[in-house]
């Protein structure tokens, strides 16, 4: 399997040719060699899956290692890839999403200026995130890790004229940057364990040399975790991501939602049975998985910008996500990494679509009946909303549900009722969002009313695609019967060994009986979310106001977001600031390089004094000479 | 592979002294024809000092060595080479010498000929440095630097404060040498007590079996002489003045070759002489080196002018060097040498970017700008690539370094390493606030709308720094494979150090200290 350099390669290419040329190309040209460098990687990842089926199923890992990296002493790491079912699902994820958006953001962006820049910007992203997913060493991940938030900040601040964009994009960087502290350190410490960081190395020697619960090994997982809090939005560094949507729609839907956030998953999933030595890091990470799937939602309740909600709702989501790997349940995190990636690129790609209409809008005030005037927009918005509010049988229902299961089975009955919780939360915000999008009386601007129409068939396809993906994505892995979980198997020999030291086999033993009825419970609640927004928006649309005015003070909280942005301004990024300020002023200024001019000044002085002792006069010199004299001879009689 | 059999780095060392010469003849009135002598020069030179790479064996060994007595009275002799160590320093210089000429093309308008002549005859002491395999040699190499440089400053500097700037960079690292010049004759003297020669011969002072209290203060001999240079926290305060003041081209070798001179110092000097006080200093250096990094990001944060920021982040930079240094161990010190390259190349590209819009805004206060990445496209991608590889981005220069440097930190002391990589965070938020300040948002001002882009010439000067760039970070092998060798030999001498009765010596000679005090 030496070519599947080119799965990462093809999109570089692109990236290359229009970085270089794309200037004198026209825009159709730059569009198609984007799209095609990507269809390309898609391609080589299918047949890669091909060849990688026809192997046995517990021998499905390939490494493929192409040179030496850095080598200094101990410390050598050779550049390869790492292929195993975990990396190809998430390489047919990346590639095939990224496919169909980069067809979408050939049409979305043609207006733009920048357009050459973007699709240059978006193949480095997908070679480098590629790159994160195939690496088989922590530090070529880590490439890719820091790859792929480079590209993330240049298209957060891709339209820099816009001071917010500029602001926006660099938060995100500095934010991420504090994850990747984290994960440098958690590096440190696996290389001063291991005296090495490839991963199928490191995964084998830990479960011999550590025993559970060591606390290497919980320090390392807890620093990695840190890494993926960065990347993947969570508590406490999730405040990037919503000022994300700072950036083009297919950005939002590409990067900060279906691939780049759900590297720490990804992550974590990969290092499955560092984190199975670790009990303590999956509790942790359990919790905070929990957490942030309730509290981003709460706060999707009450925005207004369509994205926005959209992003709050992906942190909630990728919480989910945490949570699964948290409780050990690492399968049940990638399928719901996989079935999200669908439906909430198809969410973007649909408010991308509404605001191409309306001119830009995305204030969810001035919509409204949308669904007589974007039919295709309307149905597969839709379809992704019953996927993310986790209504049979569209995907997120399966991969939502599993993760609950697990959690439930696993004894962690907070964490699941924080979870139940937060699907009642995701499905009322979810269908508050589409009601006053796509319903009720029309809100539009008349000016801009005129020219509402649906977009052309390259923004459409890819609606409509993703719009099945989202119906029937969750379908590769049924509940109750074993042998149609065709994801979970071909995934069980990655967490086998997680699964074997965390004896965290689940699902055999539990009976049918609880299954459904954790299913039932699941299922009415987001029904009860569904029935709330129902009556909220559609039969009593005062009803939301009154509440509004009711509970004032909680509700300034939720709309501004905790105050949590200036809370970090005000004991972070203020504080570190002044204290720059007082070091430069005080101690740079008044005490090292006084001290410095100090002693230039004091050296003049000095001289200035001893020069008047040579005043020139014989006279002076004669009698210090005397004196001298007298001065010895004293000396020498006594 | 055959040896090379002639005095090649004799060739490399001296051969801008025939641009000298030839620029000596000229016309005081044809500038351009000097321009171009001196380019070709140092470009000729770049392309002698190749074979140094390709004919250099993987042995700890020196190579390419001559040896001449110059004056046998006094055990002075004119003695060259280079190993893993020295090789890359070379090279760098001869790298950045024609970029440095070609980059003044527009920048210096008067006394050009002085200039080029001040400048050539710097690059002559500095690959002496580099090359030096004799105390009395090096020495006079290292003084001879600091003329042209002083030069550079006082007469091509910016008008307001170049003439403070100048002097205190003269007599700040004078100082130090003095220090240094005492330590190298206590070494000379003590040699010939013990071995009957008198000699200044590195190779021959390095079989020295030196008493720890002797190690102790030659330490911090040298130590002051190569930390000033660095410079390390807190003698740095000389490095912002002369690097605001100094013309690009100043600016740029400066910062790309003059601070490494501390640096090899200290991996040359007092690691390979003073092995047992370095073990005992080194707590303390890595802490000052961590102090450097955090307060070097610090300061950054709050400069307003450009050149300042980015000679605190030198400060910054740097301090990762000696952290490496000082780890003691093969990471650290591959880290620390490779990050001497990597600082070389970015920060010599970051002074060439910031002289390339002073020249067409003749300001580099922050403020003044905003919003270029609008005019100015080439530019802005350019300097997007350089800031990034300042920042430590993996794929490019710096992030190799760092990580090498960080694990080797973390594995002499866990704390180094964590500390160290909260530096990495800092110089994301300063570097890109920086960039952020000066390229994004509108246009404010009306100067900056009609702003020319980068030219071929300002194009090609960056181009060839940014291909190293991009070659170290993802094929750093080619460059440690050299060094390799000449580090392992100077780390197997440290597994041998006992940690313990190093440090019972040094409180033994604190405690001789406080003695004659009482």
């Amino acid at each position: 399997m030496k070519y599947v350099w080119l799965i990462v390669f093809f999109p570089f290419l692109g990236f290359l040719i229009n970085g270089f040329f794309g200037r004198h190309f026209k825009r159709e040209v730059v569009a198609t060699i984007a799209a095609c460098a990507i269809g390309l990687a898609f391609v080589c990842g299918i047949y890669t899956l091909f060849d990688l089926l026809k192997l046995p199923p517990h021998s499905r890992v390939v490494e493929v290692v192409y040179f030496d990296w850095i080598k200094a002493g101990k410390l050598s790491i050779p550049a390869g890839f790492l292929i195993d079912p975990l990396t190809m699902v998430m390489v047919l994820v990346v590639s095939g999403v990224s496919f169909l958006i980069h067809i979408y953001a050939g049409e979305y962006m043609e207006e733009d200026p920048g357009y050459v820049r973007f699709f240059v910007y978006l193949n480095l992203f997908v070679s480098m995130m590629l790159t994160l997913v195939m690496a088989n060493n922590f530090l070529l991940m880590f490439v890719g890790w820091e790859g792929v938030g480079l590209c993330s900040y240049l298209l957060i601040g891709f339209w820099f004229e816009k001071d917010s964009a500029s602001n926006a994009g660099k938060k995100a960087f500095i934010v991420n940057r504090v994850g990747d502290f984290g994960f440098l350190v958690g590096m440190f410490i696996i290389f001063s364990a291991f005296h090495t960081l490839n991963f199928r190395e490191v995964f084998e020697k830990a479960p011999e040399m550590f025993t559970v619960g060591s606390t290497t090994i919980t320090l390392a997982t807890l620093c990695l975790f840190l890494g993926a809090t960065g990347k993947s939005a969570q508590i406490p560094l999730y405040v990037w991501l919503p000022d994300a949507m700072e950036g083009p729609t297919p950005v939002s839907a590409l990067i900060h939602a279906a691939t780049m956030v759900t590297a720490g998953v990804y992550m974590m999933a990969r290092c499955s049975v560092l984190y199975a030595l670790a009990p303590f890091s999956l509790g942790v990470a359990g919790t905070i998985g929990a957490l942030t799937a309730v509290f981003a939602a709460s706060m999707a309740l009450v925005q207004v910008d369509m994205k926005r909600v959209l992003a709050y709702s992906t942190i909630s989501q990728i919480g989910y996500m945490v949570l699964g790997c948290g409780v050990g349940a690492f399968a049940a995190g990638i399928f719901h990494l996989m079935t999200h990636a669908f439906f909430k690129a198809l969410l973007f790609l649909g408010a991308g679509s509404v605001s191409h209409a309306l001119a830009g809008e995305l204030d969810i005030r001035k919509m409204g009946g949308l669904y007589k005037k974007l039919p295709i927009t309307h149905i597969t918005f839709l379809s992704a909303t019953l996927a993310i509010s986790g209504i049979i049988p569209f995907a997120g229902f399966f991969s939502k549900d599993e993760i609950l299961f697990e959690t439930f089975i696993g004894h962690h009955y907070i964490l699941y009722l924080l979870g139940i919780v937060g699907a009642l939360m995701t499905a009322f915000y979810m269908f508050r969002l589409y009601f006053i999008a796509f319903h009720g009386e029309s809100r539009v601007d008349p000016e801009v009313e005129k020219h509402i129409h649906e977009p052309s068939w390259r923004m459409a396809l890819p609606l409509c695609v993703l719009g099945i993906l989202s119906l029937i994505g969750g379908w590769i892995q049924l509940p109750f019967f074993h042998n149609l979980k065709i994801l979970g198997g071909f995934l069980e020999p990655v967490f086998h060994h997680a699964h074997e030291i965390g004896g965290m086999e689940h699902g055999t033993e539990v009976g049918m009986w609880l299954e459904g009825a954790l299913m039932a419970l699941s299922l009415v609640v987001a029904l009860m979310g569904i029935c709330i927004a129902y009556n909220f928006y559609i039969k009593n649309p005062e009803l939301p106001k009154r509440l509004a005015e009711k509970f004032v003070g909680l509700y300034t909280l939720l709309f501004n977001k905790y105050y949590i942005d200036e809370l970090y301004q005000k004991i972070v990024v203020r504080p570190l600031y002044n204290l720059s300020l007082g070091l430069s002023y005080v101690v740079d200024q008044h005490i090292i390089d006084a001290a410095v001019n100090g002693t230039g000044k004091g050296m003049v002085y000095g001289s200035s004094l001893l020069r008047r002792v040579n005043t020139g006069y014989v006279q002076f010199y004669g009698l210090i000479m005397f004196i001298g004299a007298v001065v010895v001879l004293l000396v020498n009689i006594f | 592979m055959h040896e090379l059999n002639f005095p090649i780095l004799s060739l490399i060392t001296f051969f801008p002294l025939v641009g000298i010469i030839l620029i000596a003849f000229t016309e005081r009135e044809d500038e351009y024809l000097q321009k171009w002598i001196a380019f070709w020069t140092t470009l000729i030179n770049f392309i002698i000092s190749l074979p140094l790479f390709f004919y250099f064996k993987d042995t700890a060994k020196f190579q390419f060595v001559e040896k001449i007595n110059w004056i046998p009275s006094f055990g002075i002799s004119y003695h060259v080479g280079i190993d893993g160590i020295s090789l890359l320093l070379v090279l760098l210089t001869t790298f950045l010498c024609p970029i440095c000429i070609a980059a003044c093309w527009s920048d210096i308008k008067d006394k050009v000929k002085e200039f080029l002549i001040c400048f050539l005859f710097l690059e002559v002491s500095m690959i002496g440095v580099f090359c030096a395999l004799d105390m009395f040699l090096f020495y006079i190499f290292w003084e001879l630097m600091l003329i042209p440089m002083f030069l550079l400053i006082l007469v091509w500097g910016a008008p307001a404060r170049r003439r403070y700037a100048a002097i205190k960079f003269f007599l700040y690292t004078m100082a130090g040498s003095m220090m240094m010049l005492v330590g190298i004759l206590v070494l000379y003297f003590y040699n010939a007590k013990v071995t009957g020669e008198y000699t200044f011969d590195l190779l021959k002072l390095m079989k020295l079996d030196l008493p720890f209290h002797l190690q102790y203060w030659l330490f911090l001999a040298f130590g002051i002489a190569f930390a000033i240079k660095v410079p390390m926290f807190p003698f740095h305060t000389w490095l912002p003045d002369a690097h605001t003041e100094a013309p690009t081209v100043g600016s740029v070798i400066l910062a790309g070759v003059l601070l490494k001179m501390g640096t090899y110092g200290f991996v040359r000097f007092n690691l390979t002489l003073f092995p047992n006080a370095s073990v005992y200093f080194m707590q303390l250096m890595a802490i000052l080196a961590i102090i450097g990094i955090i307060y070097g990001a610090f300061m950054c944060l709050v400069q307003k002018d450009l050149k300042r920021l980015i000679a605190y982040s030198s400060v910054s930079h740097l301090g990762f060097v000696m952290l490496g240094v000082f780890a003691l161990n093969m990471q650290g010190l591959s880290g620390g040498l490779i990050q001497m390259i990597n600082h070389g190349l970015s920060t010599g590209a970051l002074f060439l970017l910031v002289g390339m819009i002073y020249e067409r805004r003749h300001t580099r206060l922050i403020a003044e700008f905003g919003g270029l990445a609008k005019p100015l496209p080439m530019f802005a991608t350019l300097f997007m690539i350089v800031t990034l590889s300042s920042i430590g981005l993996p794929g490019l220069n710096g992030f190799i370094g760092e990580f090498l440097i960080m694990v080797g930190a973390f594995r002499a002391k866990w704390w180094f390493g964590v500390l160290a990589a909260t530096g990495v965070i800092l110089a994301a938020w300063y570097m890109l606030w920086m960039y952020q300040r000066v390229m994004f948002g509108k246009v404010t001002k009306k100067e900056n709308l009609n702003i020319k882009d980068l030219v071929p010439r300002e194009i090609s000067l960056l181009v060839p720094l940014i291909v190293f760039i991009v070659w170290i970070g993802v094929h750093p092998n080619t460059f440690l494979s050299k060094m390799e060798p000449s580090i392992k030999q100077i780390v197997l001498k440290y597994e041998k150090i006992n940690k313990k009765q190093v440090d019972m010596a040094g409180i033994n000679i604190l405690k001789i200290i406080k003695g004659e005090r009482s």
